[in-house]
């Protein structure tokens, strides 16, 4: 081992994962979780050492489920000696669209990416962020029921994010499911029905992103009229500013009946008491704290 | 022939011909056409001969580079620039993924063969002034040259399915080297003894005999190719490409693309 062949790495480890048909589903992880390594297996390009998978009620070797799925790779590079537009044209042919269908399609779904007018410009002139709008367009030209991105923001600018952004709802209200995976938490917040947690190849949590966040320890933020925070309010473990005439606390959830306390003793004038809702990156930290934890102490 | 295998094989041909691969048949029509002015003021009688051979062998030369280099390239860049992602991912099978890339790159040849022939025609033409019977024999030599290049190019995508595009390009050439003079080898088996013997003979089994799909000396002499010959190439090019393809086909189903 090591010198005719490359020593083995577990990339995923057991994973077992349903997505509902229609749904926006989200799969996140810092780089190197697994993220590639799954979608690159749900496509026939690497095979897994067990297991078993399914596309629409189809096992992932059986060639007739490729042409209802769409797939944007990771920074995806296309031939750069074809214009937008025959790229387009070679991927629906394999696809098995031809004819005056084809040249339809091409065109209106150049429209859809924001590309109508660069369709005979040959791609070695696009910049990254018209590359993946191409590699968005050839993933959906040939009207697949699931799609498949990873990393579909990746190198497109704030414009860029949020067309993508609603057409990945267009795709939803259409009915498709669209699989993505993502590093951009807020993006997977903003879109997502479900969103499963992947890290060091293993899954850590599926849901919706809702339902994820109540579970992590809540805080509230409490503002009263002063100048100066009482000691017995910092020993709750409360970050406190102070801001001209008026005191900001944050602190947990459960000490927050305590500092009210405090607060009517010291006959302070309580302004507002709003809970700090736990946002999907909160979540995500925490999470991968915990399991870095887990795997340190079984170290 | 299926039309993903053929959707595939014609951007095979459009990315030789937009990388200017086709280019080489200026600097084969600048040499072809210098020869045969040059041949035409030194030579006595042999016109002719020097005319062939020079052309078919530059046909042939000029072939075997483009097969290899680019018969290297064509699934390794694929992976190396990610390429390969999203045809696998539609309802391309990968055995369809690489003949289509053969008939690709054999179609790249043969255009340019085509050409090339117009090439040496028109010099026969101009040192000769008329053609006559036994230049027809010219056209046979040009089709095994083909068929070399079958070979050649089944052999460069058996490489390009597991190896590196340098190594590939080295076990390529060196094979067609080896191949050129396999009537040698086999000569030296016959003479040997023991397991040397045994050595020399199943290499000049296993390499590809190029030799026997080189008739260019004789042709540019006038001499007829046997029919018996002509079927025999076939039957053997054809056969050790689709060996070949075969071998390449096996070891990329078995391939992780990471």
């Amino acid at each position: 081992m090591g010198f005719w062949r490359k020593r083995p790495k577990c990339a995923l480890r057991p994973l077992h994962l349903n997505v509902e048909e229609g749904e926006i589903f989200g799969f996140l992880g810092p780089n190197g979780a697994g993220k590639t390594t799954t979608l690159k297996m749900l496509m026939g390009l690497v095979f897994p050492t067990g297991g078993s998978a399914r596309i629409l009620g189809m096992d992932i070797n059986d060639s007739t489920v490729k042409a209802q799925i769409g797939f944007l790779p990771e920074q995806p590079y296309f031939y750069d000696y074809l214009t937008a537009r025959e790229l387009l044209e070679y991927y629906g042919r394999l696809s098995g669209v031809v004819g005056k269908d084809l040249s339809g399609r091409v065109e209106k779904v150049l429209g859809r990416v924001g590309l109508p007018d660069v369709g005979g410009v040959q791609l070695r002139k696009f910049s990254k962020g018209m590359l993946q709008r191409v590699g968005i367009a050839q993933a959906i030209l040939h009207e697949p029921k699931v799609v498949f991105f990873d990393e579909p923001m990746s190198g497109l600018d704030p414009m860029g994010r949020r067309e993508v952004r609603d057409l990945m709802e267009q795709l939803k209200a259409e009915g498709k499911t669209v699989f993505f995976s993502t590093h951009i938490l807020s993006d997977a917040e903003a879109l997502c029905d479900r969103v499963a947690v992947i890290h060091l190849g293993e899954l850590r949590a599926v849901g919706a992103v809702a339902d994820l966040t109540s579970g992590v320890q809540g805080k509230v933020e409490i503002i009263w009229e002063g100048t100066s925070v009482p000691a017995s309010v910092k020993a709750l473990g409360a970050e406190c500013h102070i801001t001209g005439d008026t005191v900001r606390a944050v602190l947990p959830e459960q000490s927050q009946d305590l500092a009210l306390d405090v607060l009517r003793r010291e006959r302070l004038r309580l302004v507002s008491l709003v809970p700090v809702r736990t946002t999907l990156e909160q979540y995500f930290v925490e999470k991968l704290k915990r399991s870095e934890k887990t795997v340190g102490s079984l170290a | 022939m299926n039309s993903r295998i053929a959707t595939i094989a014609s951007n095979t041909f459009r990315e030789a011909v937009r990388d200017r691969v086709l280019y080489n048949l200026i600097a084969f029509a600048v040499l072809l056409s210098g020869a045969a002015i040059l041949v035409g003021q030194i030579s006595i009688d042999i016109e002719k001969l020097v005319v062939i051979n020079l052309g078919l062998t530059a046909v042939s030369l000029f072939g075997v580079v483009i097969a290899i280099f680019v018969g290297i390239g064509l699934v390794s860049k694929e992976i190396e620039k990610r390429t390969l992602y999203t045809v696998l991912s539609r309802p391309v099978r990968r055995w369809e993924f690489i003949v289509g890339k053969f008939f690709g790159l054999a179609g790249t040849l043969v255009v340019n063969a085509f050409f090339m022939a117009i090439g040496v025609f028109a010099a026969l033409l101009y040192v000769a002034h008329k053609f006559q019977k036994p230049d027809g024999w010219v056209l046979v030599a040009l089709y095994f040259i083909i068929l070399q290049f079958l070979i050649i190019c089944s052999l460069a995508l058996l490489f390009s399915s597991f190896s590196s595009p340098l190594l590939s390009a080295v076990f390529a050439f060196s094979l067609f080297v080896i191949g050129t003079f396999s009537e040698d080898l086999r000569n030296f088996a016959g003479m040997a003894t023991g397991l040397t013997k045994w050595l020399a003979t199943a290499v000049a089994y296993l390499i590809p005999n190029f030799s026997a799909l080189n008739v260019i000396s004789s042709v540019a002499h006038g001499q007829p190719v046997s029919g018996q010959l002509i079927v025999y190439n076939t039957l053997y090019a054809l056969l050790y490409a689709t060996m070949a393809l075969c071998g390449a086909i096996l070891i990329f189903q078995r391939r992780n693309l990471k």
